[in-house]
């Protein structure tokens, strides 16, 4: 579990972030979204207690950052954006020794060890030097890294990037199931990533927080009209101005159909039942029947935008 | 705990390189052309049995040549290295403190420098074997080694921690001791209240004791206190992460 309560860091008189609320609940998954130096990296490394805060408070797991670092690094597994690693090592050297430094002894070490190269699909580069390894390989080896410690949380930076499809459908499989029994969050730019694995979403923007809420609600937050999607047969497509005629239609606009002999329109209107009825109907009456009635909704992609660019205006 | 497993790393890493071993071997052809060299010409110099004194000359050729050279490119990679690869960000996320980190390279590089001066322990050893030499002058002179050698570590761990460019922490580390040597140098055109300030930082004039066959406490404690100046340096350096930004 993650609290954070203002948490503000001034790199000298340059904002890193500023004023950052927010808590995580144990066994959530939460993507850390915002445009390139908008405070990311600088959020994480003071969970991770690379360096402290220059105001406000943060708990990871209850411990302060400030005040019990060594606390919270041993329950604490981190992946760095550019997966650091020892290019002069084998894979199981390497790991052997961060199990060490991360205080990982006796029978368990190797139990760790062990798991971590398993859970990470590594078992066979296991002697393998990390120099000698393909990227993906070597971003494996880093998250098997990560877990050695069997941490209660889970700070991710970019971890798919770099990596072939295959391999990034793999890799945010892991990072669901891991995420059962931890507290996860990502760091991405890949948003379809986001919707696909997290719980909520933390959007960072010139250091402040600009949105903290579950995918779906922010799509449906941001998204002020409705927009629908009509396919009905008929031969004309002349539709579209008599329906801009009707109350609450902001928008109609043609759309290459998906079916031969039929019409396609994207409406954008208000979102009241009754104005969707009148749209229907009134397809239905002046154009011909309908095939296909769909709402379309922002992609967070375009959620994305919008919230970092309404902040510019 | 911390400390050992940073310090078997650095070993490790030492020896999977070549550069322990062009290091090593570089050292001990240095030290084996001095012995032969100061050996001959004391012999040739004084027509007279090899007495203790032969040994000043080749303590402070080791040190000047053999030292002040090695040392740099030992401790060039210590910091750099992890900076340029970024695993220093991974380590400062671990549970390990600042010193831990120090005091394992610290102790990699000295137990380095330990095996070096070891090695060249043949030359008083075949020495001992065919003269009847005293032994507490070449002890002096090998503690005055080890002190000024593990003295050009902690500065040249410092110059390390400073870059992440292993080639300008080696130069940066390598001018810093020449600067150290050559400081008393022009005794006779520097005013006289600035050499006696000189004398008492100069790294060099400490060993001419040692190679003397004296041990001074005096010179011990410069000697702790110089390394006492660059441990400070150094942890005060790799603290500025917490107030720097990120480039």
């Amino acid at each position: 579990m993650i609290q954070v309560e203002n948490l503000t860091k001034y790199y000298g008189p340059i904002r890193g972030i500023e004023d950052i609320t927010f808590t995580i609940d144990k066994g959530e998954v939460v993507g850390l979204l915002g445009p390139n130096g908008s405070g990311k990296t600088t959020t994480m490394r003071i969970l991770t207690c690379f360096f402290p805060p220059t105001r406000g408070r943060a708990l990871v797991n209850g411990y302060d950052v400030t005040k019990k670092p060594l606390e919270v690094q041993r329950h604490t597994g981190y992946f760095p954006e550019k997966a650091p690693l020892y290019p002069d090592m084998a894979v199981t050297e390497y790991l052997g020794f961060a199990a060490s430094v991360k205080r990982v002894h006796g029978k368990k070490r190797k139990e760790q060890i062990d798991k971590a190269m398993d859970t990470c699909g590594i078992v066979e580069s296991a002697d393998r030097l990390i120099g000698k390894l393909s990227k993906g390989f070597r971003q494996r080896v880093c998250l098997a890294q990560a877990l050695l410690n069997d941490p209660d949380i889970l700070i991710l930076d970019e971890p798919t990037i770099g990596l072939d499809p295959r391999q990034v459908v793999e890799v945010r499989k892991l990072i669901k199931s891991l995420s059962r029994e931890r507290t996860v969050i990502l760091c991405t730019h890949i948003l379809p990533e986001v919707s696909e694995t997290c719980d909520r979403v933390i959007i960072i923007h010139k250091g402040k927080l600009v949105a903290l809420d579950t995918p779906k609600n922010l799509q449906e937050k941001i998204q002020k009209f409705t927009q629908t999607l009509f396919q009905y047969y008929g031969g004309n497509g002349g539709l579209g101005n008599e329906l801009m005629g009707l109350r609450g239609v902001i928008k109609v606009e043609k759309k290459e159909p998906t079916f031969s002999g039929v019409q396609a329109l994207v409406v954008q209107s208000e979102k009241d039942e009754a104005t969707l009825r009148a749209i229907s109907t009134f397809i239905t009456q002046h154009g011909g029947p309908i095939m296909e009635m769909k709402k379309i909704s922002l992609t967070l992609e375009e959620v994305f935008l919008e919230l970092v660019t309404e902040e510019e205006l | 705990m911390g400390v050992y497993y940073i310090f078997q790393r650095e070993l490790r890493s030492y020896f999977q390189s070549f550069i322990a071993y062009v290091l090593i071997a570089t050292f001990l052809v240095l030290a084996g052309f001095f012995f032969y060299t100061d050996l001959s010409m004391h012999v040739l110099w004084s027509f007279q049995k090899v007495s203790f004194n032969v040994w000043g000359d080749y303590f402070y050729d080791l040190a000047r040549y053999g030292l002040m050279i090695i040392i740099p490119l030992l401790t060039m990679r210590l910091f750099a290295e992890e900076k340029k690869l970024g695993t220093i960000e991974l380590l400062w996320t671990y549970p390990l403190r600042d010193w831990e980190l120090f005091a394992g390279k610290y102790l990699a590089a000295l137990f380095f420098l330990v095996l070096m001066l070891v090695l060249t322990l043949v030359y008083p050893t075949i020495t001992y074997f065919l003269y009847d030499i005293d032994i507490a002058p070449i002890f002096a002179g090998y503690l005055g080694l080890f002190l000024l050698g593990s003295s050009f570590i902690a500065c040249g761990l410092f110059i390390s921690s400073l870059t992440e460019n292993q080639i300008v922490a080696a130069i940066g580390t390598f001018g810093l001791l020449l600067m150290f040597w050559f400081l008393t140098w022009n005794e006779a055109v520097a005013n006289e209240k600035a050499i006696n300030i000189l004398l008492n930082v100069s790294l060099f004039d400490r060993l001419l004791t040692f190679t003397k066959g004296a041990i001074d406490l005096k010179d011990i404690i410069f000697f702790f206190n110089f390394h006492g100046f660059f441990i400070f340096l150094t942890l005060l350096s790799l603290t500025t992460r917490k107030w720097r930004g990120i480039k």
